[in-house]
């Protein structure tokens, strides 16, 4: 067993273990949860057998099998970070609209105040 | 605590996601059963009618600014109960499938317990069918939640449940809002959190509009995340026994003039 290969395994594990242990936490969403477990657990795969990475390459006809892992691994990021900036715009929508009630509500309870102390005037 | 939790304090629940075409007569139809009990409607982002229709129908009603989900819907629903001193909420559906008439059967049991759930699968004689994986998750979900609560739990996934006693606090600030967070990990929640549950049986009667979905691979998708939902709720930690008490110690918002 080289080297590289347990320095891999160890990461991988630990990868796998620290997208647990933040679900565990509460620190992740069930949404998120399950991409990031496929994740881990593919990780954790390719690194045991990295045969399967070789052999998939050739399968599909490239010529560099790390090619294929750059490729694969830049195209989820990218969607990944996409997902990510609509995520952001949709909290951001949220954020607006909840200021605006607020200031709604603050006003309306100004409103109720004065007439209130107007009737006590009164 | 009483042994008792009397009628007048407790208050249903309504969620509701546009649904301007069922909830008017639900609401009408809660309170002819249970005339005590004040009805609190979630409009839970709702971009029809629902909250003019509630209101019209004598309810109270939060609405909320955007969609937060049944869970999300429930926790405003059981804060606003906390605050207002309310010792158990009892969640009612918006589309008439609980039967309000039922509603002091699962108060009744709540001196003893923390959550009552109106379950569908007590007796025989039932009107709901369920088949294929959706089946299936029910059957494992119960198995579960039945062997943590220590009682035999045969409808898990019922969204008529009363809550009060300790469990209510609880909901109050740690109520799941993830998709099936509401019925299956606040469940194991509350039984983390020492409350205790039981079941009485109910009648689900056919919903005033929409149909449940039976479509297989829709049901292989909810059986998929039923059991991720349970695996999740089981390995997760929860910080919330320790919460309880100061939490109940907190004096309730004295009650304004209500309607």
């Amino acid at each position: 067993m080289s080297n590289t290969y347990l320095v891999a395994l160890v990461g991988s594990v630990l990868v796998l273990l620290g997208i647990i242990e933040l679900l565990r936490r509460r620190q992740l969403g069930e949404k998120y949860a399950v991409l990031w477990l496929v994740v881990g657990i593919l990780l954790l795969i390719f690194t045991v057998f990295p045969g399967l990475l070789t052999g998939l390459a050739s399968g599909l006809g490239v010529a560099v099998p790390t090619n294929l892992m750059f490729f694969v691994g830049i195209l989820f990021l990218v969607g990944v970070v996409l997902h990510l900036s609509w995520e952001v715009s949709r909290l951001e929508n949220e954020t607006r609209k909840l200021a605006e009630d607020q200031a709604i509500l603050r006003l309306e309870v100004e409103q109720l105040q004065r007439n209130k102390n107007e009737n006590v005037a009164e | 605590m009483s042994s008792k939790v009397p009628a007048a304090r407790a208050i249903i629940v309504v969620p509701a996601w546009n649904e301007q075409l069922t909830v008017g007569e639900t609401v009408r139809e809660i309170r002819a059963a249970t005339p005590d009990l004040p009805v609190l409607v979630v409009s839970d982002g709702s971009t029809d009618r629902t909250a003019d229709v509630a209101r019209d129908a004598g309810a109270l009603v939060l609405e909320l600014p955007f969609n937060l989900g049944v869970g999300g819907a429930m926790r405003a629903g059981f804060r606003y109960a906390v605050r207002h001193g309310y010792e158990a909420a009892v969640q009612v559906d918006a589309d008439g499938q609980h039967d309000p008439n039922e509603v002091p059967a699962l108060l009744e049991k709540l001196g003893e317990f923390d959550i009552v759930i109106g379950a569908r699968f007590s007796d025989g004689d039932d009107t709901y069918k369920v088949r294929g994986p959706r089946k299936w998750a029910m059957v494992v979900l119960s198995k579960v939640l039945s062997k943590l609560a220590k009682t035999k739990l045969t409808d898990a996934t019922s969204g008529f449940k009363a809550t009060g006693g300790r469990a209510l606090p609880v909901f109050a600030e740690h109520y799941p809002v993830e998709y099936l967070g509401d019925t299956i990990e606040s469940l194991v929640i509350a039984l983390r959190a020492g409350c205790k549950v039981t079941q009485v049986s109910a009648h689900m009667r056919p919903r005033r509009g929409g149909t449940p979905s039976h479509r297989p691979i829709k049901s292989m998708i909810y059986l998929f995340r039923a059991g991720f939902a349970l695996l999740l709720a089981l390995i997760r930690r929860y910080e919330t026994a320790a919460e309880v008490d100061h939490k109940q110690a907190r004096p309730a918002v004295k009650e304004g003039v209500v309607r």
